[in-house]
C-alpha cells in the first residue's frame, strides 16, 4: 500500500510536469515559462526521498525531445547532467540554508539552459540567445514556491531518512 | 558515495555506481543525438516514443478543445442564425466561383493536352487540426492531429483558406510536425503574380514577415505585389498565394534590395489547415484510393481543390 502510493505521486507529478511544459501560453508570457521538468526533477532529487534516478531523467528528457521536436537526446543529456550533479552533492547541499539552495538551483537550471543552447549551436540550429536566462529565474521561483508549499511533508520525509 | 536513502529503490536502479551510470547514459544521449543529426535513422525510435507521449499531448489539448466546444454550445441563438446566414451567403459566392473555375479547369486541361503538357491541376486535400501544443518557442513549428495512419508524408505542403502555410517536417503515428513558411530555416519558391518574376521567399522567424533576399535593385517589384508559389522544387503546389509585398527598400550601395512580404495565410490564427497531396493522377485517369481517414471525412474535406484564388 505504502509502496504503491510512493510510486503514484511522483509518476503523476512527472506526467503533469511534461504537460505543463507544452501548454500553450500567450506570447507575452511565453519567455517566462520555466523548465518544468528540470525544476521538478531538481526538487525531488535535492529534497525528496531518493526517488528519481538518472534513468528517470533520461526518459523524461527523451519525452521532452519527442514532444518538442528537439534533437533526440538533447534534453535528456542536459537533464542527466543537472540531476547527476544534484544527486552527487545532495547530502552536502541538504544542510545549506534555503537561500544558498535556491542559488544552487538557479545555477543548475542555468547550466541546463546552457547545455541546450550549446547543443543547438553545435548542430547549427539557429536559435536566438535572447531571453534564455529568464527560464532559470522563473524556475528558481517555482522551486522556492514548491519548497514552501510542500515543505512540511518533505521535512517529515527527511526526518525519516 | 552511499546515501542512506539511495538504496531505498526508485526507478531502474542498477548495480552500477552513480558516476558509471551517468557516463553510460550520457554516452547513449550523445550517440542518439549524433544518429538523429547525421542521418534520419531514428525515425522509428521517434515514432515509438511519440506514441508513448501521445497521452500528454491529448491531456494538454483536451481543455482547449473542450472550451471551444463549450463556447459553441453556449453561443446565442441569434448569433448562430446570423452566422448561418453569413455562411450561406459565402457558400453561394463560393459555388458561383467554383462553377467558373470548373469551366476554366476543363479548359485548362484541354489546352494542356493540346500542348502535351503533363502538369496536374487536381489536388487532394485533407483537413487537419492544429493541436494546442506549444513547441519550442524559438522555432515556428506546430503539431497536427494527422500522422502516418492518414498517409501524411514528410515534405507535404500545408494550405489554409488564404494561401500556403508550411510543410510537414516529421511524421509520427498519429501526429505530424509542421514548419511554417516564416520559420528562419525555410524558403518557398515564389513568383510575382503581376509579371511572373521568379524568386525565393525566406522565413524570418517572425510569423508576420517573409524576406525576398535574392532580388536585385533593378527587379520589377513594388509594394502590394502578390507573391504566388511557383511550384519549382516540387514541394508546394503552384499558383497559391504566399504573401504580399509590404516594403521595398532599395540599397544603392549593394546589388540586392531589401524586400519584406507579409504572409497571405493567417499563420498565427489558424485552427485548421489543409494537407495537400500533390500525387493525384491527372484528371481523366482513375482516381487513386484515398486513405481511410480522408474517406471518412467525406466530400466536404476531401474536396478537389481547383487552382482557386
Amino acid at each position: 500500500m505504502a509502496a504503491s502510493r510512493s510510486w503514484f505521486v511522483p509518476v503523476v507529478s512527472l506526467v503533469l510536469t511534461l504537460a505543463l511544459g507544452v501548454v500553450p501560453l500567450p506570447d507575452s508570457v511565453e519567455p517566462l515559462r520555466p523548465d518544468w521538468v528540470a525544476v521538478v526533477l531538481l526538487y525531488w532529487s535535492l529534497l525528496g526521498p531518493r526517488r528519481f534516478s538518472l534513468l528517470t531523467a533520461f526518459w523524461m528528457g527523451l519525452a521532452i525531445d519527442t514532444l518538442s521536436g528537439a534533437l533526440l537526446g538533447q534534453n535528456a543529456l542536459a537533464l542527466l547532467v543537472i540531476v547527476y550533479l544534484a544527486d552527487r552533492f545532495h547530502l552536502r547541499l541538504r544542510v545549506f540554508p534555503v537561500s544558498q539552495l535556491a542559488i544552487t538551483v538557479f545555477v543548475l537550471l542555468g547550466l541546463y539552459e546552457f547545455i541546450l543552447f550549446w547543443i543547438d549551436g553545435i548542430v547549427g540550429r539557429s536559435v536566438p540567445m535572447t531571453e534564455r536566462w529568464v527560464p532559470p529565474i522563473t524556475g528558481t521561483l517555482v522551486w522556492l514556491a514548491m519548497l514552501f508549499l510542500f515543505d512540511r511533508g518533505q521535512r517529515e520525509a527527511r526526518a525519516r531518512l | 558515495m552511499s546515501a542512506p536513502g539511495r538504496t531505498a529503490a526508485g526507478f531502474g536502479r542498477s548495480g552500477f555506481s552513480l558516476g558509471v551510470r551517468f557516463v553510460l547514459l550520457a554516452i547513449v544521449c550523445v550517440a542518439l543525438m549524433m544518429l538523429d543529426q547525421r542521418q534520419q535513422h531514428l525515425q522509428r525510435v521517434r515514432q515509438a516514443l511519440s506514441v508513448v507521449v501521445y497521452p500528454v499531448r491529448v491531456l494538454v489539448d483536451l481543455p482547449f478543445r473542450t472550451w471551444q466546444s463549450a463556447a459553441v454550445n453556449f453561443t446565442e441563438r441569434s448569433a448562430l442564425i446570423a452566422e448561418n446566414e453569413q455562411l450561406k451567403r459565402e457558400r453561394l459566392e463560393a459555388e458561383f466561383r467554383l462553377q467558373r473555375l470548373a469551366a476554366l479547369e476543363t479548359e485548362n486541361e484541354r489546352l494542356r493536352q493540346l500542348l502535351d503538357s503533363t502538369e496536374r491541376v487536381g489536388l487532394r486535400a485533407l483537413v487537419a487540426k492544429i493541436l494546442s501544443v506549444d513547441l519550442n518557442p524559438y522555432r515556428q513549428r506546430f503539431d497536427l492531429n494527422r500522422g502516418v495512419t492518414d498517409g501524411v508524408y514528410v515534405g507535404q505542403a500545408l494550405l489554409d483558406a488564404q494561401g500556403i502555410v508550411g510543410q510537414i517536417v516529421r511524421v509520427d503515428a498519429f501526429t505530424a510536425e509542421a514548419v511554417l513558411i516564416t520559420d528562419a530555416d525555410t524558403a518557398v519558391p515564389v513568383s510575382v503574380n503581376r509579371n511572373g518574376l521568379r524568386t525565393i521567399a525566406v522565413g524570418t522567424g517572425d510569423s508576420g514577415r517573409l524576406r525576398l533576399p535574392y532580388l536585385t535593385n533593378s527587379a520589377d517589384i513594388k509594394v502590394g505585389d502578390l507573391l504566388v508559389s511557383s511550384g519549382i522544387g516540387g514541394v508546394f503546389p503552384a499558383g497559391y498565394p504566399v504573401g504580399r509585398v509590404v516594403e521595398v527598400r532599395l540599397q544603392p550601395e549593394q546589388s540586392f534590395s531589401e524586400i519584406i512580404a507579409e504572409p497571405a495565410s493567417a499563420l498565427d490564427r489558424d485552427l485548421e489547415v489543409l494537407l495537400v497531396w500533390n500525387d493525384q493522377p491527372a484528371p481523366g485517369e482513375p482516381k487513386a484510393a484515398a486513405p481511410p481517414a480522408a474517406a471518412r471525412l467525406g466530400e466536404a474535406s476531401t474536396s478537389k481543390l481547383a487552382d482557386a484564388n
